[in-house]
């Protein structure tokens, strides 16, 4: 016989690191034997982590077996996540290079912010560290689960009905006695025991009572959810599998869709609408004191995919797949993407209206419309009068080395060079226009006069997919199961056997809810005139009951 | 089979099962980090995405049908102060390498029509110009800051993105490393 094995008296072998035997319940270890009571967790059965200490393997595994460490990291996981909440993370800071985040931190938050950057505290949950202790949690979960579950399995399901006295004596609840007739004490106690709905087995002048074995597995389908969780985390890695980007999209612009990519979307337009008093009188008194409540943002858009196999900056191939209205709560989906209305900016500048005047005169020669999204370089008024747009600066931020200078492509502050040409002037007259202000090269005869403008609205889009919800929601819901399973049900087994002569032995076991499980063995103990028996652990409770049943 | 064969048999198998259970488990933070890292960001030894573009004159241009040449993809806007510093340079590097097999390929981003067409009037560029109107090929490269250059040899592989303005030997050592042999 292997040494790794060792024999009960009853014949049985169990595995090294084993309490009490799998099979008639003897005590196996020194301590077990002296101890008035035994510790049932995992049944007495050796955890697989304790069987072999030999390679480099079976130490890893082991360490990760250790409930010790994995309550250890479970705390590390829960210290980083906090820590990562005390500043901003690097997400949320308004900086682009390394060394302007490192200075937002300094600057916001003096040295501890300094110390938290250099840390690397500022990308707490992307960071490799951080990662691999949530894969250790995982690895600790998994592997704990596996040590723990199969070896419980196992005893429950090789458990014998008879066990030996010594085992029963070293329960929590025990009794024992004589009784007039054992065995048709045992008979009636089978029949309460049957009632009561426990799974009765009988042998050889042995009943074992058992209810609700199942709950002892609630732990590890738990567990089993929470893995499923991870792992759905995992898959978000995968290119297609998550997407969480955000655009700004100004109505008449089609740009493709950030993390959707074939796939274009046009603004026909934004709205915004705020309660009036026509829309109803109850609201008349909340619009007294605050006129301007929004009522709806929405976006009209108009969806585009690119041909299958259409590179990059093809735009021939482009199809209208659908037009929507996204509203709050009310997102544009296609393929599993959903568009949301979430932010919006209004009023950009989208046109100009502008007059050519006679200086003189103050005579007007015609007006013209100037689109700031896509101007034209010609203008013709009629009569020979024509503006040529010579050069356009959509954010004018004045001469620059004799020069206009633009500071962004958008047209917040424009300014234009337009050449006049007029049958009186056919070589024409330069003349530079910014808002408020125009520049001549020479005194020019005419001008050219801001009349009105037209503006656009943006929207802010978020683009969202999330392939693995459905995962994180069945690992949720399993996770659920395992709770409920472990907690609203408990594991009650009820061990009565014959003794010597008429002698009848009892005690009990439960993982939880010790006072349910002694009023069940009071009610078989009444029908089939047991002995009695006491919980030596809380032997208190027994005479309230006692004092109770006075009553 | 004894006892202690079968004991043996039994261990052997649990020790494989552990190794390959731990080896998953690794494997699986190893991807978990390596995907956080990556960002799907373009790298140096990619494979440039290929794309296809209409010019400011109406001509076509298809990225693969540069193979076998090199080419100088440059990303720029009207108002951002280090493009317009580079663009003489390019101008000049591009007559120099024409004939050697290297091509400038300028995507404007973001201006209007009028603005790409009056920059390159005067700053008299000759290389071919295009608006990336919808930015899926600003997309598709990933680029974030302008000016962003980047560089693709002959085999349409990437071997360098450059984010900042450049100077004009950095312009021509640029040139030459994507030169054809």
């Amino acid at each position: 016989m292997s040494k790794s094995m060792i024999k009960c008296q009853c014949g049985h072998e169990n595995p090294f690191g084993t309490v009490l035997c799998e099979s008639c319940g003897r005590p196996q270890t020194e301590e077990a034997k002296k101890s008035k009571t035994v510790d049932m967790r995992y049944e007495g059965s050796a955890r697989r982590s304790q069987t072999y200490q030999r390679t480099i393997v079976d130490k890893i595994w082991n360490f990760f077996s250790s409930v010790k460490i994995g309550v250890s990291i479970i705390i590390a996981v829960l210290v980083t996540s906090a820590i990562g909440t005390i500043f901003p993370q690097k997400l949320y800071v308004p900086a682009n290079t390394e060394a302007e985040i490192a200075a937002y931190y300094e600057r916001l938050y003096g040295t501890f912010g300094k110390i938290y950057y250099n840390l690397g505290f500022h990308d707490m949950y992307n960071s490799w560290w951080f990662i691999t202790l949530v894969g250790m949690l995982g690895t600790s979960i998994l592997i704990a689960s596996v040590d723990r579950v199969v070896p419980l399995y196992k005893s429950l399901k090789q458990q014998r009905t008879k066990r030996h006295p010594s085992f029963l004596k070293r329960q929590r609840v025990y009794g024992d006695g004589p009784v007039e007739d054992a065995d048709a004490s045992l008979k009636k106690a089978e029949e309460k025991l049957k009632q009561l709905r426990y799974n009765v087995k009988v042998e050889d002048g042995a009943i074992l009572a058992e209810k609700n074995r199942f709950s002892r597995w609630g732990p590890y389908v738990n567990h089993t959810g929470l893995l499923i969780f991870l792992g759905a985390i995992l898959l978000r890695g995968i290119p297609g599998f998550y997407v969480d980007e955000s655009m700004w999209l100004r109505e008449g612009d089609t740009l493709e869709i950030p993390g959707a990519p074939g796939y274009f979307i046009e603004s026909k337009g934004f709205i915004r609408e705020v309660y009036s008093n026509e829309d109803d009188e109850i609201f008349g008194k909340a619009l007294e004191r605050n006129p301007m409540i929004d009522k709806n943002f929405q976006t009209d858009v108009a969806l585009y995919k690119k041909a299958e196999g259409d590179l990059p900056g093809q735009t021939d191939n482009i199809s209208l797949v659908k037009e929507y209205s996204i509203i709050v709560n009310e997102p544009l989906t296609f393929d599993g993407y959903s568009i949301f209305q979430m932010d919006y900016r209004t009023d950009e500048l989208k046109s100009m209206d502008f007059q050519l005047t006679d200086k003189e005169t103050e005579q007007s020669l015609g007006e013209f419309t100037v689109d700031l999204v896509n101007p034209e370089s010609t203008y013709d008024l009629g009569d020979g009068r024509i503006v040529e747009l010579k050069d356009y600066y959509p954010d004018y931020a004045g001469f620059e080395n004799g020069e206009p200078t633009s500071k962004s492509p958008l047209p917040n502050n424009p300014a234009f060079f337009f050449k006049m040409i007029t049958p009186e002037k056919p070589e024409g007259e330069i003349s530079f226009v910014a808002i408020r202000q125009t520049v001549e090269a020479d005194e020019n005869d005419y001008k050219v006069n801001f009349v009105s403008a037209d503006t656009r609205n943006i929207s802010g889009l978020t683009i969202r997919k999330d392939r693995t919800l459905y995962i994180l929601l069945a690992g949720g819901i399993i996770f659920m199961i395992g709770v409920a399973q472990g907690s609203y049900w408990n594991h009650r087994r009820i061990w009565i056997q014959k003794g010597e002569n008429n002698e009848m032995l009892i005690a009990s076991h439960t993982n939880k809810n010790w006072y349910s499980l002694k009023r069940e063995m009071g009610q078989v103990k009444e029908h089939a005139s047991l002995p009695s028996y006491e919980d030596r652990e809380d032997k208190e409770s027994d005479k309230e009951e006692e004092e109770g049943d006075i009553d | 089979m004894t006892k202690a064969e079968q004991f043996a048999k039994k261990r052997k198998r649990r020790l494989v099962i552990r190794t390959i259970v731990l080896i998953a488990l690794l494997a699986a933070v190893v991807f978990a980090i390596a995907t956080k890292k990556s960002e799907k960001v373009l790298a140096i030894g990619d494979e440039a995405p290929d794309f296809e573009i209409v010019d400011l004159e109406g001509n076509k241009h298809r990225l693969s049908e540069y193979k076998g040449q090199g080419v100088f993809l440059n990303f720029w806007g009207s108002w951002c102060g280090p493009c317009k510093t580079e663009m003489p340079f390019m101008e000049k590097q591009s007559k120099e390498f024409k004939g050697k097999g290297v091509h400038i390929l300028a995507l404007n981003i973001k201006d209007t029509r009028l603005k790409a067409e009056t920059f390159r009037d005067q700053y008299k560029l000759t290389f071919p110009i295009a608006q990336d109107k919808d930015e899926s090929i600003l997309r598709a490269y990933n680029v974030i800051p302008l000016p962003t250059t980047i560089l693709i040899d002959p085999d349409g592989i990437i071997v360098d993105i450059i984010t900042t303005g450049m100077d004009e030997e950095e312009i021509r050592q640029a040139m030459e490393s994507i030169q054809p042999e």
